[in-house]
């Protein structure tokens, strides 16, 4: 019997933790540092991707993902020894997916061209915004100006292109909005990611907002009103959403972040990674010390960056399952959910008041239930 | 045994902060009843809340001994009382036990409400007042000003005030030598006589049970003496006997005019009426004292477990500081939004607040408070009364004849420049004015109001629209007709029993909008449009709707962010227990708590 994340698929996540300077806004895991030994840490991220290999066996590998941090900070020959690595690892999918995510410097593009020798596939830009104001204000080390220039290089030189937008930032109106997506949409190729603004705690701006600063962030109905622009415009340009904040041509989909809204496998390497392997029938739940110098040392040392591994209860799988799943235009399917043992009387339910739709053997969320779609989780999910 | 004209005793009293407990800590340091290590501003203050606050909330006793200039040692027996209107009791009762007060005035504010108050209850105890001006090493003291001001207002005599600051510990000696100079011995006193004390207070000690704070007549208390109280008829060994320094130190025997306390295992405070009076079993008085007019809650809430299972942990709570607290009482209650809770009785919201928090942080439990009522006595057409506590069991109106509120005579002291202020505060709260005259040079405002319109906010409010320069004293002055209605508050068309209340008719419908609006900020965006309205009987006043959830969703969500998300809703779950049905409307428990803090 083919096992259940087979449906979803088998990706591999590397984290590259290290970026020129901290935004405001963001809680990755990611670490400003003076200089990094390129060549120690390739060593070290194959080391992972060899330990992982042995314990997936031979699996059809369908995509890599240099995540971050800043990847593209990575020079080209780590990412072809980190390559090199998968290659000799996994058996490929003829299509293999390769992203990198790229912040839209010059200097940066620069590498674009090292990173599609490697066996890079495709970009992902972290654009942000359309204008130097904003730019600024999200603390951004790049003017428009050069991310449209990066952009410019990188659809030459890839296959396939994406970019990323934050919208719903302070002081932006409807109109702003909508001004700024359709330039992006005149841009855009194949693939956008445009995500409301998040005040993270543990962050700059988290701690701003807490004191009362970051004046002029959208209330919830304004959000709700940017939100229902970018619905109705991306539509129009014959790029819907295919998850809530992700924008692609039906055949750009990004395969790697699939895996993951479809509850697939995927090994994770470098510090905090998070990875779900199944492994002898039972589902894993993996997480790498996050500390750079700290995940370095569990490698170099005792031969493992992996911080924890917990094994996942069908009800935790069950509630992984629908919480990313729903995410997705095309939702989950009610088979494998059945085959996790789930009650379905909730769901009939909120289907009934018209939150979730049952079709053609899957699960999703209807039109109404995707902008509020954690109230319809509360209620959904098991427990 | 003490000579009587070797005793005095009394009580200092104040305005509130005006430095009474501060006082004592001098007259005690002074008399080296302490040694001086053991010295600690505020040293009476012993309670947590008390230290915390900055402020007395129970009386304190404590005998310290003067050797006087006449050469003589003098017994002297003090009172250490609470400035806060609430506990008010608290002084009279310690006035009854005792022949004069030292009137403390802070000298850079003078005579304020509770001075006042204060100077009456003293005169109704025909007490000698010796006033005292502290704080007057502050640049702000005006002795002068504050002297006449004492004249003016009170009619007493300030020119022999002693002048003094309680924190320096200057003119300290000069108020001990008044107190034996100036105050009297205690009036009479008959050692042969048969015993004749005043239970003036009593309180519950982990170690000892309950301790009776006595004040002898006549007669005198020994240990091993059979005591009879005389209005509750409970009769008892006295084990111990003692005064307080302000340690407990135990003697051999208590004589006519002191002051100490007894233990005799009593069991609860409950057991003992304070202002009763204490004889022999045997060969006793026959004509007891007086009594004190008993203490009633004037305030009740329902306090509730926010976690349900904690139920039984805060009837524990409860009984245990009832023990102690006589004019705390308290009933079980059940509420549709809040599941087992108690009904709650108080002396003012200043009680409320104390005891609620003491349950919270000496005992650990989260609790709801809903919005505080007053009793009212609603008259059934068929001629019974009913003492209504809460608002939620208000009987049909058909079958009520009328309704009454208490009513309070409020004493306010104001700079002329808030004087319309405060007149228009009085006024919108369903005031009748008294009375306007100057005490001094300031307005000095007398009104009648319902009890109902002071205990929300009143106090705050008053501080607000005087920028803090007015003062306040009431005392309850009975029961008032008046056109009252029960006030509903409905969310998503089901009514919340826990935030009804009783409103006079003509500011229903202010009070009605007020609340809508609060709640519609207070409960958050649910799926679905709720309507929240507030009604009385079946008619709608005031209506708010709020929207339905709009946006709620997380924008990223990908590999690493699973098990979070997955950890983040099992939580949200765990906290959401009561309410997580579908369709069903979830209250926050701010909604209840901010009802306490309408303006309205
Ligand atoms: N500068 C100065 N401050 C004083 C003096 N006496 C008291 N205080 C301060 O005034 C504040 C109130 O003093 P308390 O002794 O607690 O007043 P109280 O009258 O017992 O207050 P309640 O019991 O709450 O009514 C404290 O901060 C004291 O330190 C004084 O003579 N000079
Ligand atoms: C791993 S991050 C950044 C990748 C790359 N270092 C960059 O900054 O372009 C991926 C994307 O998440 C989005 N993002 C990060 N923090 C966010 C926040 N607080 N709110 C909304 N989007 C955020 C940004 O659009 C970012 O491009
Ligand atoms: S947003 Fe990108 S560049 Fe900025 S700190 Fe985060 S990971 Fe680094
Ligand atoms: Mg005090």
């Amino acid at each position: 019997m083919a096992e259940d994340w087979q449906a979803g698929g088998f990706g591999l996540y590397v984290h590259w933790p290290f970026c020129q300077a901290k935004c405001p806004y963001c809680d990755f895991n990611s670490h400003v540092v003076a200089g990094v030994d390129q060549e120690r840490w390739a060593r070290a991220l194959v080391a992972e991707i060899r330990r992982y290999g042995e314990q997936t066996g031979p699996r059809v590998l369908g995509s890599v993902f240099f995540g971050g941090g800043t990847p593209s900070l990575m020079g080209p020959e780590t990412v072809a020894a980190v390559l090199e690595a998968v290659r000799e690892t996994w058996p490929r999918a003829n299509d293999l997916e390769v992203t990198l995510e790229a912040n839209p410097t010059s200097v940066e593009a620069g590498r674009f061209r090292g990173y599609r020798d490697a066996g890079v596939t495709r970009v992902s830009l972290g654009v942000q915004a359309l204008d130097d104001e904003s730019l600024r204000r999200l603390g951004r080390l790049h003017s428009a100006d050069e991310a449209r220039a990066a952009f410019g290089i990188a659809r030459d030189v890839f296959e396939r292109v994406s970019f990323d937008l934050i919208y719903a930032r302070q002081d932006q109106g409807v109109e702003d909005w909508r001004r700024e997506l359709g330039a992006a949409l005149a841009l855009a190729v194949d693939h956008l990611s445009l995500y409301q603004l998040t005040i993270e705690e543990g962050t700059a701006f988290g701690a701003r907002h807490a004191a009362g600063g970051l004046k002029g962030l959208p209330d919830e109905d304004r959000a709700a009103d940017l939100w229902e622009v970018t619905q109705e415009m991306t539509a129009a340009a014959g790029m819907a959403s295919y998850e809530v904040s992700n924008h692609a041509r039906p055949d750009a989909v990004c395969y790697h972040n699939m895996v993951y809204w479809r509850s697939g496998d995927y090994a994770a390497v470098g510090p905090g990674a998070h990875g779900r392997l199944t492994l002898d029938g039972q589902r894993w739940a993996t997480v790498a010390h996050r500390a750079p110098g700290k995940w370095m040392d569990g490698v170099e040392r005792t031969g493992t960056g992996e911080e924890e591994r917990t094994p996942l209860s069908h009800e935790d799988r069950l509630t992984e399952m629908l919480l990313m799943g729903l995410r997705l235009r095309e939702g989950v399917a009610v088979e494998r959910l059945d085959r996790l043992g789930w009650d379905p009387a909730p769901a009939r339910e909120l289907a009934e008041a018209g939150w979730l739709r049952f079709e053609g053997g899957r699960l999703a969320a209807t039109a109404q239930a995707w902008p509020v779609l954690n109230a319809v989780l509360r209620e959904l999910v098991p427990g | 045994m003490t000579d009587l004209a070797r005793i005095r005793n009394f009580s200092i009293v104040a305005h509130i902060d005006h430095g009474k407990s501060t006082l004592a800590d001098r007259l005690i340091q002074l008399t080296g009843t302490v040694a001086e290590r053991d010295m600690k501003e505020q040293l009476l203050d012993a309670m947590d809340i008390e230290r915390e606050r900055g402020i007395t909330i129970k009386a304190n006793t404590v005998r310290i001994e003067y050797p006087a200039k006449d050469g003589h040692t003098y017994i002297l027996n003090l009172i250490d009382t609470p400035g806060h209107v609430d506990f008010a009791y608290e002084v009279s009762r310690s006035m009854q036990a005792v022949e004069g007060s030292l009137l403390v005035v802070d000298a850079t504010q003078g005579v304020e409400a509770q001075t006042l108050a204060n100077v009456y209850a003293a005169i109704d105890a025909d007490h000698e007042i010796v006033p005292v001006l502290n704080k007057i090493d502050l640049p702000a003291a005006e002795p002068d000003r504050i002297r006449e001001q004492i004249e003016d207002i009170i009619g007493i005599d300030a020119s022999e005030a002693c002048l003094i600051s309680a924190k320096t510990g200057l003119g300290i000696p000069d108020v001990l030598e008044a107190i034996v100079t100036r105050l009297p011995p205690p009036h009479s006193g008959d050692r042969e006589a048969p015993l004749k004390a005043m239970l003036v207070d009593s309180k519950y000690d982990p170690y000892l049970g309950v301790v009776v704070i006595v004040r002898v007549i006549d007669g005198v208390l020994k240990k091993g003496q059979r005591i009879k109280m005389m209005k509750t008829g409970g009769t008892y060994d006295i084990d111990r006997i003692g005064v307080y320094r302000p340690a407990m130190q135990e003697v051999a025997e208590l004589g006519p005019g002191e002051i100490g306390y007894i233990t005799a295992q009593i069991k609860q405070v409950r057991d003992t009426r304070v202002g009763d009076t204490i004889t022999t079993e045997k060969k006793g008085t026959e004509t007891p004292l007086p009594g004190f007019k008993p203490s009633i809650p004037v305030v009740f809430c329902g306090l509730f477990p926010v976690d349900s299972s904690e139920f039984e942990d805060l009837r524990d709570a409860i009984e245990k500081l009832a023990l102690n607290d006589a004019s705390f009482s308290f009933e079980m209650e059940t509420s549709a939004a809040l599941g087992f809770g108690f009904r709650c009785g108080f002396l003012g919201l200043l009680h409320l607040e104390v005891i609620r928090d003491r349950i919270e942080r000496e005992y650990n439990i989260e609790l709801i408070t809903t919005a505080p009522s007053v009793v009212y006595h609603v008259h059934m057409r068929s001629g019974e009364m009913i003492e209504l506590h809460n608002p939620a069991d208000m009987p049909d109106p058909t079958i009520v004849d009328h309704i009454e509120e208490p009513r309070i005579k409020a004493t306010i002291l104001v700079p002329d420049d808030y004087l319309g202020d405060v007149l228009k505060l009085c006024q919108d709260r369903r005031g009748i004015q008294l009375e306007l005259t100057y005490a001094g040079t300031r307005p000095l405002v007398v009104y009648d109001l319902p009890l109902n319109e002071v205990v929300f906010d009143f106090y705050d409010r008053l501080k607000s629209v005087t920028k803090g320069y007015a003062s306040f004293d009431y005392q309850m002055i009975g029961y008032r007709q008046d056109s009252l209605v029960k006030m509903q508050i409905l969310v998503n068309d089901e009514p919340v029993d826990a935030l009804s209340m009783m409103v006079h008719r003509d500011r229903a419908e202010m009070r009605g909008r007020a609340m809508c609006e609060k709640l519609k900020e207070l409960i958050p965006r649910h799926m679905f449009k709720i309507p929240i309205q507030a009604a009385i009987g079946g008619k709608v006043i005031a209506r708010e709707t709020l929207s339905a959830l709009r946006k709620d969703v997380t924008a990223k969500c990908y590999g690493g962010d699973a098990t979070r998300k997955r950890k983040l809703l099992d939580k949200q779950k765990a906290g959401k227990k009561k309410m997580r049905q579908f369709g069903k409307v979830d209250i926050p428990q701010e909604a209840f708590i901010s009802a306490l803090k309408m303006d309205g």
